[in-house]
């Protein structure tokens, strides 16, 4: 159980010191031009990059099993414009329904 | 930019819409609520309720991520750790992928490098958010604690600066979803035979699909988007959980050269 403070206590900390790095090392400061450009469009490539490694990742391997089929419900129900919390727990009840036996 | 929106801008001209119909596709996909002024005008208390409008649907889709984060932590961890690391963390991604990892049978320390690597975004995060903190280094901490994926991804007024007072309403109604939801989830827990049969495997995925809809609009940034998903599933069976999503970042080297 001691294991599973120290986890909680260092991952706080290390969150709270890369939240922080940024803006304590050069705050009020501008970006250059093309670090800004760069800054731009980091959310799109990480975010991307999430959706893919929790839809396909497990461990370390790649796998397709019944959540792409929740995430491909979730794509489709966004290009209908659907509330965000119909979304996502749209995708949880067709990934559940998937996996009825 | 024919508009003038940055910070040293000014009161833009009245038809400018620097957030609600900005001159790039992103300002208009995480577009404020109509009646929101320019934050040249509106003020901070204005702005931060703005941000909570905006970030009510987030804390619900968050509340439901959190019940799921809950019931699956609480066979692993006990029923008080969960809680405390929703308050103390407040990451959904960090979370899980600690949580994963034990789950696997792994050791604290690869929990601990899982979940740290998962949220080294935010250092870029950071790095994009610090020259439009101004103030006291307490204040822009305090501004910077709040930044979470969505609230950082609204905040961004698309031509690299942030409203922060905005950010933080943001991620105002996520906090308590997240540690209303977790603490659901801890209770609800015990009464679910197999919470793998509901599907919440789903729930974070689908929510970071939603805010990469609303993001990922324009081709430079669809490019970053496709480049960070190839490189995220290339790398997968190669390292440690959380590395190949801080080496998707590496896309934007790519698209940033691309003509916008």
């Amino acid at each position: 159980m001691t294991g599973t403070w120290v986890m909680i206590a260092t991952l706080a900390l290390a969150t709270a010191g890369m939240k922080l790095a940024g803006p304590l090392s050069l705050g009020g400061r501008p970006l250059s031009a093309r670090a800004l450009t760069v800054v731009q469009l980091l959310a799109s490539a990480l975010l991307a990059a999430l959706v893919v490694v929790e839809t396909f990742g497990k461990g370390r391997s790649l796998t397709l099993d019944a959540r792409a089929l929740g995430v491909a419900f979730a794509a489709v129900a966004l290009t209908r414009r659907a509330p965000m919390a119909m979304i996502v727990v749209g995708a949880a009840a067709v990934t559940a329904f998937a996996r009825l036996p | 930019m024919g508009c003038p929106c940055g910070e040293a801008a000014g009161v833009p001209p009245i038809g400018c819409g620097c957030r609600t119909s900005g001159t790039n596709a992103h300002a208009s996909t995480f577009a404020r609520p109509v009646t929101l002024v320019p934050n040249q005008v509106a003020s901070p208390r204005e702005r931060r309720r703005a941000g909570i409008r905006r970030g009510v649907p987030f804390g619900i889709a968050v509340f439901a991520i959190a019940v799921s984060f809950g019931i699956l932590a609480r066979p692993v961890m006990g029923s008080v750790a969960p809680i405390v690391m929703s308050v103390v963390v407040f990451s959904g991604s960090a979370q899980f992928g600690a949580l994963a990892v034990l789950n696997a049978g792994g050791s604290t320390a690869a929990a601990i490098a899982a979940g740290v690597l998962l949220n080294a975004r935010y250092l870029a995060m950071g790095l994009a958010l610090a020259p439009s903190l101004r103030g006291r280094a307490l204040s822009r901490s305090a501004f910077a604690m709040t930044t979470v994926d969505a609230s950082w991804a609204s905040a961004s007024n698309g031509d690299g600066t942030f409203d922060a007072w905005y950010m933080v309403g943001v991620s105002i109604p996520q906090y308590v979803g997240w540690v209303l939801g977790t603490i659901v989830g801890v209770l609800i827990g015990p009464a679910l035979a197999n919470p793998n049969a509901l599907g919440l495997d789903a729930l974070f995925p689908a929510f970071f699909l939603v805010l990469l809809f609303e993001e990922a609009r324009g081709r430079r940034r669809l490019a970053a988007a496709g480049g960070g998903a190839g490189i995220a599933l290339a790398l997968t069976p190669v390292m440690p959980a959380g590395l190949p999503i801080l080496a998707a970042a590496a896309a934007v080297v790519v698209a940033s050269r691309m003509r916008p």
